[in-house]
């Protein structure tokens, strides 16, 4: 069955050529068996490899397939090659089963468009590079499927680029990750530097051996990788390009813009694990960038109009929950809250197509309205997805994952109590924006009449990931409600386990009930605010202070604004001043010298052969008598 | 029979040379021009026949009889050339302006 894996990524990648070549021709039937089929198929094997992979190990947790060699130049040797462990084997089966669900809800989502099969074409290379990201055995094919998915992510959020705000997002996405991943890149070659290689295993067993604990190098790589990370997930201070990225159309959001993409930072730094460990600074770095997104992102969220939006920024705080979950050392938990993110927020994303499918493209949710009659499937779905984001007590799974990072980020090796507190505090946000999302969505009067009603292709993909959003969790509950830990069993071949720090039942105890009592709280105040009272509301934004904070916040805290101020400006003036380019008058200086020569030299070309003999007898004499004088 | 030695034989053969250089120079006419080079080509085999005869060896009469041949192969060109163009430019040679 192993020998299968390579077929994991090759069915996307075919269904891509299939519908970048054949697309038009084929129609849009045609086009969406071959778009879900291709990602069905690759979900299908990885399914099979995963059972074999929990049953039947292979030796030393880990399976490495080398296809070919890709570039052999001296000592710089990287192979096309796909390396299957425990991390990588959570990875793919998240892309792809959760790609397979979403692939099957764009059959009726983009049934309509007429760039149905484009639409399926940039999904499945977007699959097929994800794949190629989590699969590779070596950094620089992770760096192509990198890359592959930002590519991926720019065409998608710019697919409906007939409007030209469209294409100023997928423009800002892809420049802001390209920051990211400029720095990914300097640490890249730092890495190779250091070890002559780019293969993680290798770059892992020898890094301990090269660099001592808190090392130059492993800083600077580190921090430089994180920059990358950072890039790609969307955190502080690179987040700003996630909100604007809903421009594209829901499923991709979902699938891109939520569970899978937008993950990418998780997953290098949970593979890089070894080089962070020897770097503690680093690990302090991640975990801080990971409160403060999960803060800011939060905070913003309170306040946006826009459906999308307020999930966008749920999913910008919640990859901070994962962040912090790796920067203070609980690795397998921060991939559990990743698994466990990918199925609610996808879940999310869905249903909130489908609201917005059936509310005429609407998509500021104040101007929807009781909705949980009309689209009964659609609310109770949206209802679980949102209890497990705002991880409502011992029903979800959003619940148990979150905890265990709530936990950590004070008990675990680098925790400390702010850090805790950053994440209650954002767990009591989240639930609050959350909840505010559902009330304001489902219930009170409705709105707006329903233009589409959801079939099948909608609901079936809703069904199974409100399943494992809901009961996703059980397979791994902390120590006071269980004690199961199949998932960081699973994941001990992988991840170093959580070492150190401090274990009192009790104030796990404490910790546990703080979060689920507050989460109680903040729906209740969502409840009340938005539901039962909201005079209070329109009466505080209607102050200045109210209106300011909101605004302020709607803005996602002004980071487009000072972004604007220090970065677009400074560049735009610094282009215009040196509109001339005044680098080039060097280069225009030298063509006009030649010209010049050309015109002096002109005057000698008379078409008269015996100046031409006068010439060479003078050229002649003048070389014997340097000749002779010399 | 009077020996002339090398140096002066290379004085002449350079007078020769000069002489036939120049009037490639300064001739306007076609006709001169061409027996000018036939000055300088002969100028460069009596230079050969002198350093053969320095050095008791026939290679530089050999060497004339070569330039005398390609002189022969030139001026035979160079006539027809002449000829085609002053029936084409239907003018007497002295007057053919030099191309």
């Amino acid at each position: 069955m192993y020998d299968l894996l390579w077929l994991v990524p090759t069915f996307p990648f075919l269904g891509f050529l299939i519908l970048a070549i054949f697309g038009k021709k084929i129609g849009k039937k045609l086009s969406a068996v071959v778009g879900v089929g291709s990602i069905g198929l690759s979900a299908l094997i990885t399914i099979l490899i995963g059972i074999q992979f929990l049953t039947n190990p292979p030796e030393g947790h880990a399976f490495v397939q080398t296809l070919w060699t890709w570039i052999a130049a001296d000592d710089f040797k990287v192979n096309i090659a796909f390396h299957l462990d425990a991390l990588s084997m959570v990875f793919a089966f998240v892309v792809t089963f959760v790609g397979f669900w979403i692939h099957l809800y764009s059959t009726e989502y983009m049934a309509d468009d007429e760039g149905f099969s484009r639409f399926f074409a940039y999904m499945n290379l977007f699959v097929g590079a994800m794949l190629m990201l989590v699969m590779g055995d070596n950094l620089l094919l992770l760096y192509l499927g990198w890359e592959g998915v930002g590519l991926c992510s720019y065409l998608l959020i710019g697919f409906w680029y007939r409007d030209p705000a469209n294409g100023y997002a997928a423009r800002k996405a892809f420049i802001v990750t390209r920051v990211g991943d400029a720095a990914m890149a300097v640490g890249l070659f730092m890495l190779f530097y250091s070890f002559k290689s780019l293969n993680i295993q290798e770059i892992l067993s020898v890094a301990p051996h090269v660099w001592s604990p808190g090392n130059k190098l492993a800083v600077a790589s580190t921090l430089l990788l994180l920059g990358g990370a950072v890039g790609k997930s969307a955190q502080l201070p690179l987040q700003v390009w996630l909100p604007d990225a809903m421009a594209g159309p829901t499923p991709t959001s979902a699938l891109i813009h939520a569970a899978t993409m937008v993950t990418a930072g998780v997953y290098l730094i949970a593979r890089m694990n070894g080089i962070y460990l020897l770097a503690p600074l680093s690990m302090t770095a991640v975990a801080i960038v990971g409160a403060a997104t999960l803060l800011v992102a939060g905070f913003a969220g309170m306040a946006q109009t826009d459906i999308k939006r307020v999930l966008a920024y749920s999913t910008v705080s919640q990859i901070g929950y994962m962040f912090l979950a790796l920067g203070v050392g609980a690795w397998s938990a921060g991939v559990f809250h990743f698994m466990i993110h990918a199925f609610f927020k996808a879940l999310l994303f869905l249903a909130a197509g489908a609201i917005i499918l059936a509310q005429h493209h609407e998509q500021n949710m104040f101007k929807m309205g009781g909705l949980a009659k009309a689209l009964p499937v659609t609310f109770w779905t949206f209802l679980i997805g949102s209890a497990s984001l705002a991880a409502l007590p011992l029903i979800t799974a959003g619940f148990y994952s979150k905890d265990a990072i709530i936990w950590y980020a004070w008990s675990g090796p680098n925790g400390s109590i702010y850090l805790w507190m950053a994440a209650v505090f954002g767990a009591m946000v989240t639930a609050f924006y959350t909840f505010r999302m559902v009330f304001v969505t489902f219930f009170g009067e409705q709105k707006m009449e329903i233009s589409h009603y959801p079939t099948w292709r909608v609901h079936i993909p809703l069904i199974a990931l409100a399943f494992f959003a809901l009961f996703g969790g059980f397979i791994e509950l902390p120590g006071t409600l269980g004690h199961l830990t199949l998932f960081s069993d699973f994941m001990k071949s992988a991840l170093p386990v959580v070492e150190g720090g401090h274990h009192e039942v009790s104030l796990e105890i404490f910790s546990q009930v703080l979060t689920a009592v507050l989460a109680l709280v903040s729906i209740f105040v969502a409840y009340y605010l938005y539901l039962k009272n909201m005079q209070i509301v329109t009466n505080f934004t209607s102050t200045k202070f109210g209106h300011g904070l909101q605004q302020f916040l709607l803005s996602g805290l002004g980071f487009d604004w000072l972004y604007e101020r220090l970065f677009i400006r400074p560049y735009v003036w610094l282009s215009r001043t040196n509109k001339r380019d005044f680098i080039d008058f060097f280069y225009v200086f030298l063509p006009w010298l030649a010209r010049q020569f050309h015109y002096l030299f002109k005057y000698t070309q008379t078409g008269k052969v015996r100046r031409y003999v006068v010439g060479i007898v003078f050229g002649v004499l003048v070389s014997i008598t340097i000749v002779v004088i010399l | 029979m009077i020996a002339i030695s090398l140096n002066t034989g290379l004085i002449i053969a350079s007078i020769m040379f000069f002489t036939g250089l120049i009037g490639v120079m300064i001739r306007k006419n076609i006709m001169f021009m061409l027996i000018s080079i036939e000055i300088m080509l002969n100028a460069a085999g009596l230079a050969f026949v002198f350093a053969g005869a320095q050095h008791g060896q026939a290679d530089g009469q050999i060497m004339f009889l070569f330039i005398l041949t390609t002189a022969a192969a030139e001026v035979a060109v160079g006539l027809a050339l002449i000829i085609q163009f002053y029936q084409n430019l239907k003018r007497s040679i002295p007057m053919l302006p030099i191309i």
